[in-house]
């Protein structure tokens, strides 16, 4: 049996999530996501749930330190104690800062993401059409090159063959492996289907959206590259930026873009059809559109416009259909309600998400993601 | 639990006996220690649960081994000793260290286990606690089967908001000290009630009885509501500062939640010596593994490593105090002092900077000395007494606060009235701010009255509404703080629904 203290572990988790206990609600604090931080080094997530008790306010009381400097240097040059002992396990002391800086690999900040996210693996459509084959080394043979020499397989034949022969001394245990002893680590060709995707990138940057709204729209497919990449083997991206005309651009453009004037959504989705219908057959990729704008359109003929090939042309193609509305000060807001009234809440291939902060990523992420499709 | 740890052989065993056999020598005295071995996961999950293989089922415990286990598995931080203090002692040593951490973590745990037999803060200290803390695991479970797991729990989340609010000085109650202490309630309880109960239960026990009948639910009309008023006005046996005494002898309580209240109470009493004592101890530990290694247990091809090890333990940080550091060069300082003979009235009045810096009368009292420091001291008597300007200096300590205008913390001073100030700040009444109850009829309404001894810093309002808001949870009427805030006497009152000053 497990030890308790999983069960413990698992409760702890549940509340943290939100699942039970919901009058503890005031006391989590989640951690921040794993952050891109520039070095390579991304903020570990600490959920913790901090206990009200009665303590000392005004943290700029300050403490006590050791090393050199004068008056007036700053104390926070140096990080960490170095490894730290843990004393007679008095748990729940030295409580503050809880979050980690660690270096990850994209994989295992992925890993996080979906568990921390609850977010489902991507059920692939059903096509598997991109067949490939692979080399997969499982298996040991006799020949092979000196670099696939496995050593404590060749070691044991030779151990066997000198038992077996009688030539073993257990007083000096020399092993001496000849030519029949060794032993290489063998390939045996495994046929692999891939899925590959396609995320179709689309943001509004009329005038309303400001600097603020990109980030956001930049942190946000942040993410949701990280998480298709763990999913998809190939992925490609395509971005479009467009005002009252669309066009295709890359990357750096995309988030660093600012124009002007007026705002016609539908010349992006008809942008978008035809990138769809000229580059990726639907059946065999798997097609991600995402549009973030802050709402506004020009006329409400455009927006039926938009219904019209969305339901046409992009969502008989697409896997799903991401919506992100990015508040602004400017924004009305009427592109989600228009969309909402057409599509209404739980559409199968339509996802529609509101986006007030950056601190609503997360939420936004989990809206489009969670379906797992 | 038992197939988690392993009891120690082979080479292990021996090495025990060899460490075990210095430390008797070095006059070290201790109840016998018992090492196991373990793996990365049990340890991590005997520190989230303070040490014990067995404790009752509450989610913070999962939530301290959700963070030894990220901080493990990203490399951060590893644990590598434990001890409990209980008779016999028992200390984890983790599989994978190699022998000469092993070696190490042996010789620490025996100054350990010496200063929890010696010291005297840790007198009263049940050595069963092992036993004790399964057994609360199995009383809590039962209450989670009978009364729900959201509601056990939700009680236990309010009381322990008063887990850091302890008197020190229950920690010197001798047993003929509680008794009397019990019997002078248990008279009060006769008089007041005409107690017909029997005699065979404790004091402990009828007082939940008692103060069942003010339960609001229960539907016993036999006690006048006049009298409710008289029993909570009630002269108190109790200590102001235990609070958590004093909710259990006069809150309206259910027998579950008044048991409860006591487990949380005595857990918090057992760990409460060694956070007063966190400094001398590791300290005191961190001499004699440094002794017993250096001058008994090392080989020479081991000298390096261990210098390695050691100084990662040892090693100070900016922003921190590292008792294990701050320890050990006391203890060794008052060593030296005492061999040398720098005390007592002629050294300390000397004021001749030359004569005091080549002082050396010997009078190696040095190791005796200690030897008395780590019986008699706890944290706050012992850098009160022992930290001395030249040690300050040594050691090259400053304080550092938080500079607005630069929004970064900064040196603020090397001045050792200043840094030892400060110091002290921190470690009295273990860190935690003082409250005593002053009164469980404020304003003759039956509401809790709190007082906060302001000692120069204000307290986190935030926080203290929400542990208001727990604590009037467990006492039913309206509880009430009266504090200082920025230089002016305040009193907050919590009603259960919300929190706001009191007008007078």
């Amino acid at each position: 049996m497990d030890h308790p203290i999983k069960r413990d572990h698992a409760r702890f988790r549940n509340i943290v999530k939100g699942r039970v206990r919901d009058n503890l609600r005031d006391y989590i604090s989640n951690g921040e996501m794993p952050l891109p931080k520039g070095d390579g080094k991304y903020k570990i997530p600490m959920p913790s749930i901090d206990t009200p008790r009665f303590k000392f306010g005004d943290q700029s009381q300050g403490g006590t330190g050791q090393g050199q400097g004068e008056q007036c240097d700053p104390v926070d040059g140096q990080e960490g104690e170095g490894e730290g002992e843990a004393g007679q396990g008095e748990a729940g002391e030295g409580e503050g800062n809880k979050e980690l800086d660690v270096e990850l690999s994209l994989d295992e900040l992925a890993s996080i993401l979906g568990e921390e996210l609850a977010l489902p693996n991507i059920e692939p459509k059903g096509k598997k059409t991109m067949q490939s084959t692979t080399d997969r080394y499982t298996s040991v043979g006799t020949v092979g090159p000196d670099s696939l020499k496995h050593f404590k397989r060749s070691y044991k034949e030779a151990l066997k063959r000198q038992v077996a022969t009688g030539t073993y001394d257990a007083k000096n245990p020399t092993i001496i492996p000849i030519k029949a002893d060794m032993r290489y680590r063998s390939s045996a060709q495994k046929v692999e289907f891939d899925n590959s995707a396609v995320v179709i990138y689309m943001m509004d940057v009329s005038g309303s959206m400001g600097d603020e709204q990109k980030e956001v729209v930049r942190t946000e497919s942040f993410w949701i590259n990280l998480w298709l990449k763990s999913q998809y083997k190939d992925i490609e991206i395509r971005y479009i930026i467009h005002d009252a005309t669309a066009k295709e651009v890359d990357e750096e453009t995309f988030f660093r873009t600012r124009e002007s004037g007026g705002t016609l959504i539908s010349s992006a989705f008809k942008l978008c059809k035809d990138i769809i219908s000229e580059d990726y057959n639907p059946s065999e990729w798997n097609i991600y559109p995402f549009h973030f704008s802050d709402g506004d359109n020009w006329s409400t003929d455009d927006t039926k416009l938009c219904l019209d090939i969305l339901d046409n042309d992009i969502l008989p193609a697409s896997n799903m259909f991401c919506y992100g509305q990015v508040e602004s000060r400017y924004g009305s807001g009427q592109f989600y309600k228009d969309l909402i009234g057409h599509y209404k809440e739980d559409h199968e291939k339509v996802t529609l998400s509101k986006i007030k902060n950056k601190d609503a990523i997360l939420d936004s992420i989990k809206e489009f993601l969670g379906k797992g499709k | 639990m038992t197939t988690r740890t392993k009891p120690i052989s082979g080479e292990l065993l021996k090495l025990k006996d060899e460490i075990h056999q210095y430390a008797i020598d070095y006059g070290l005295d201790f109840y016998p220690v018992v090492f196991e071995v373990c793996d990365y996961d049990t340890i991590n999950i005997l520190a989230a649960q303070g040490g014990f293989p067995s404790r009752y089922p509450h989610w913070r415990f999962g939530m301290e081994y959700d963070q030894l286990s990220k901080n493990y598995a990203y490399g951060l931080q590893k644990i590598y000793e434990m001890v409990i203090n209980t008779d016999p002692c028992y200390a984890y040593l983790l599989k994978a260290n190699e022998f000469i951490d092993q070696k190490l973590v042996m010789a620490h745990v025996y100054g350990h286990a010496d200063f929890f037999k010696n010291n005297l803060w840790f007198k009263s200290t049940n050595r069963a606690m092992m036993d004790v803390m399964a057994n609360h695991g199995t009383k809590v479970r039962r209450y989670m089967e009978k009364y729900g797991q959201d509601r056990v729990e939700t009680f236990i989340d309010s009381v322990l908001s008063l887990e850091n609010l302890l008197d020190i000085n229950v920690l010197f109650e001798t047993p003929d000290v509680q008794r009397s202490r019990e019997s002078k309630a248990q008279e009060f309880a006769k008089q007041f009630f005409h107690d017909d109960d029997d005699d065979g239960r404790s004091s402990h026990l009828k007082s939940f009885m008692r103060s069942k009948l003010f339960t609001p639910e229960s539907n016993k009309p036999k006690m006048p509501l006049d009298e409710d008023v008289i029993e909570r006005k009630r002269p108190s046996h109790v200590s102001p500062r235990d609070i958590m005494m004093y909710l259990i002898e006069n809150a309206p309580l259910q027998d579950w939640q008044a048991d409860i209240l006591g487990i949380l109470r005595e857990e918090a009493y057992y760990f409460l010596p060694q956070r007063m004592t966190k400094i001398m101890n590791e300290g005191w530990a961190s001499y004699w593994h440094s002794t017993i290694l250096t001058k008994k247990a090392l080989k020479s091809s081991e000298i390096i490593e261990f210098a390695d090890k050691h100084s990662g333990v040892m090693a100070m940080s900016r922003q921190n105090i590292n008792p294990y550091k701050i320890g050990i060069e006391m203890m060794r300082d008052i060593e030296y002092r005492w061999d040398t003979g720098r005390f007592g009235k002629e050294y300390n009045e000397c004021t001749d900077m030359h004569e005091r810096e080549n002082w050396n009368r010997p009078t190696h009292q040095g190791r005796e000395k200690i030897f008395e420091v780590r019986k008699t001291h706890n944290d706050v008597t012992f850098i009160d007494e022992f930290f001395t300007r030249e040690f300050c200096q040594r050691m090259q300590l400053f304080t550092y606060k938080y500079n607005p205008r630069t929004s970064r913390f900064e040196i603020d001073s090397r001045d050792f009235q200043a840094i030892k100030a400060k110091l002290l700040m921190s470690l009295t009444n273990f860190g935690q701010p003082v409250i005593e109850v002053e009164s469980g009829n404020f304003a003759n309404r039956g509401e809790l009255h709190l007082i906060h001894k302001h000692q120069g810093v204000d307290l986190d309002m935030g926080y203290a509404s929400s542990t208001l808001r727990n604590i009037q949870k467990i006492w039913g009427r309206p509880v009430n703080l009266s504090t200082i805030q920025e230089e002016k006497e305040v009193t907050f009152v919590h009603d259960g629904k919300e929190f706001r000053p009191l007008k007078s």
